[in-house]
């Protein structure tokens, strides 16, 4: 009986995984095949091994209408990691004084970061826009970053896992003779050393697949970051090169997951020591 | 080494007064247990001394100078707490280097203050280790260390054994004792628990609700305790405590309809008919054929001796500690030796000695 469910789970299983891999399969195994035959319609599942030569061509020169691939790789990386660091900062100073210190109108502060929640990125575009108008920041890296950069759900969630660490050891800290800089670099990071890569793997994710506002804030096309090259390399129906298309998806698709994999290890690490 | 004063210190949470002023004057070296039920602000008494909590009003004089202004890191006292709080991602060592690395002491001199500290504790073969890897004698242990190699001006301990299981607890208590003595450090040591209270201090301060109730030697204490409260506190199973009427001039008390106990020890002050209440410790109960008879509830064997807890004829609780095995049978006949007698005064608990 217990043996039959297993198996059954087990297919179940297996079938899952195929329905989220086989997508993920077409787009590399069409990456390699020939673009007339992709528009043709005739999209097969089995590799071209000599059409792999299309990764190194789309990494180095680029596309029609967009340009190489390393550099939009470049531009997203840095987008990714400046948005994701950026977050982290942020909310951990921020979380940090909602949680341990006591001032006026605290509270407040942390309702205003709070309400911001209920404001995403599409609402609140055209003021954004205005203001990194406004600033000079069109067609700049910090243009581009810093408005993603505020983040309450990081906020929030750092605000939580700092109330859950004993105030005894806030208090043992101030008897051994550290003040409230020590305590965060000394304590309460290390200590929330998981929460933080966990934390980095989804910002980073985050950052990575951002659209709609480089879209609007970078019109320059050495700022495109990967998910803009791809749009931009899809013309008309007839002209578009599917396959450097797809090669592209490919690449772009590698760095979120080396970062969840590189960042699975940590987390797990951190689960398994962490002790509070 | 230094003399801890306490003048006057009182601390109010909002509206709420939790300790009503304090005043106290520790020797050197000296063990002071402050001991009380939980909420009587014993902890808030504490947290006032090492600076956690800022007093509402009095001072805290650390060697004659006034240190309430201070900072807890300026204080150069040094506190064991309750559930430890040894930083959980640092090694044993760097656990008790951590106080000592922020004051800039130099390298070698804290290889050689932790190591040495290490060594009075046993903790030597786990220097490398996470607090997560150890048991919680020795996260206890490591707690002291802790405060140890900062070669504090005071320690304080808040309930340190209370996360421990009886028969480690018993042993630590020797051990910080012990530890207290050779290092001479004045400590003030908090609890709940009057066994450690007893055994620990070589002074205690009962507080009750936020006020000093009495302050002396452990036997002082379990012997002439201040008042009722003092009196059921220390000493366990508690004492009982029955009410009763002053009579013959002063001389004695009645109690329970006929009744008769005369004072030895001379007689105390108030009208034939003021009212009182008696102890006597259940240890100090005598079994005697023409006693009372005492309507035995619940027999509580503890191997060497036993209690024997039961109502006297108007129906009030009293207990008895035999040496030995229980008696056998429903009832026994108990009477209660005057010159084991408290005395106090049933209007304001106080205890009441002879006049003169």
């Amino acid at each position: 009986m217990n043996g039959r469910t297993d198996w059954f789970a087990h297919l179940v299983l297996c079938l899952g995984a195929l329905l989220f891999l086989l997508p993920i399969w077409l787009v590399i195994s069409g990456s390699t095949l020939d673009p007339a035959a992709i528009a043709r319609g005739e999209l097969s599942l089995v590799p071209r091994l000599s059409g792999l030569g299309v990764y190194a061509s789309v990494l180095t020169q680029g596309s029609p209408g967009a340009g190489p691939v390393w550099r939009m790789l470049m531009v997203s990386a840095g987008m990714a990691l400046a948005i994701a660091f950026g977050k982290i900062i942020i909310s951990v100073l921020s979380a940090y004084a909602v949680a341990f210190f006591r001032f006026p109108f605290r509270m407040t502060a942390f309702w205003i970061i709070f309400i911001t929640l209920m404001l995403p990125v599409e609402v609140r575009i055209i003021p954004t826009y205005t203001v990194m108008s406004n600033l000079g920041l069109i067609n700049t890296f910090p243009g581009l970053t810093v408005p993603l950069i505020a983040s309450a759900t990081a906020t929030l969630l750092f605000r939580q896992t700092f109330l859950a660490v004993p105030d005894e050891l806030f208090e043992a800290a101030r008897m051994d003779g550290a003040g409230p800089w020590r305590f965060l670099r000394d304590i309460l990071l290390p200590v929330s050393a998981a929460n933080i890569a966990a934390l980095f793997v989804i910002l980073f994710v985050y950052g990575w697949n951002q659209y709609l506002w480089p879209l609007l804030v970078a019109t320059d096309p050495k700022l495109d970051t990967i998910v803009i090259g791809i749009v931009k390399m899809i013309g008309t129906e007839t002209q578009t090169e599917w396959n450097r298309v797809m090669a592209t998806a490919v690449l772009a698709l590698l760095p979120p997951v080396m970062v969840v994999m590189l960042m699975q290890h940590w987390f797990v690490k951190g689960l398994t020591e962490g002790d509070k | 080494m230094a003399s801890l004063v306490l003048e006057n210190l009182r601390k109010n949470f909002g509206a709420v007064a939790v300790l009503h002023g304090i005043d106290l004057a520790m020797a050197s070296g000296e063990m002071l247990v402050i001991v009380g039920a939980s909420g009587c602000g014993k902890s808030t008494l504490l947290r006032l001394v090492a600076g956690l909590e800022v007093p509402t009003g009095g001072r805290i004089l650390l060697d004659g100078s006034d240190v309430a202004p201070l900072d807890p890191a300026e204080r150069d006292i040094a506190m064991v707490f309750q559930n430890y709080a040894l930083y959980p991602h640092m090694s044993v060592f760097d656990n008790m280097a951590y106080g000592l690395r922020i004051r800039g002491v130099a390298k070698d001199a804290i290889r050689t203050r932790v190591d040495s500290a290490a060594e009075m504790l046993g903790l030597t073969p786990l220097l490398m280790r996470k607090p997560r890897q150890l048991s919680g004698g020795q996260r206890q242990r490591v707690a002291m260390g802790r405060a140890i190699v900062r070669q504090p001006k005071l320690f304080l301990f808040d309930e340190p054994l209370s996360n421990l299981d009886a028969k480690l607890r018993v042993q630590m208590r020797a051990e910080i004792r012990r530890l207290q003595r050779r290092m001479a450090v004045t400590s003030l040591y908090v609890t709940h628990d009057q066994v450690e209270a007893m055994t620990l201090g070589d002074r205690l301060l009962v507080l009750h609700q936020g006020r000093p109730v009495q302050l002396a030697t452990p036997m002082e204490v379990f012997e002439n305790p201040a008042n009722t409260y003092v009196a059921g506190f220390i000493g366990a199973p508690s004492m009982n405590l029955f009410p009763a009427a002053l009579s013959h001039g002063g001389t004695a008390a009645v109690f329970s309809p006929g009744q008769v106990i005369a004072f030895t020890d001379g007689r105390r002050p108030g009208a034939d008919g003021r009212k009182l209440i008696l102890g006597i410790r259940p240890e100090h109960v005598a079994i005697d054929p023409a006693g009372m008879e005492l309507q035995i509830d619940l027999i509580e064997p503890l191997g060497s001796e036993t209690v024997v807890i039961g109502r006297l004829p108007d129906g009030e609780l009293f207990s008895v500690k035999l040496p030995g095995a229980a008696p056998a049978g429903e009832s026994m006949a108990v009477s209660i030796p005057a010159a084991h007698l408290h005395v106090f005064d049933a209007e304001t608990g106080l205890r009441l000695d002879p006049a003169g």
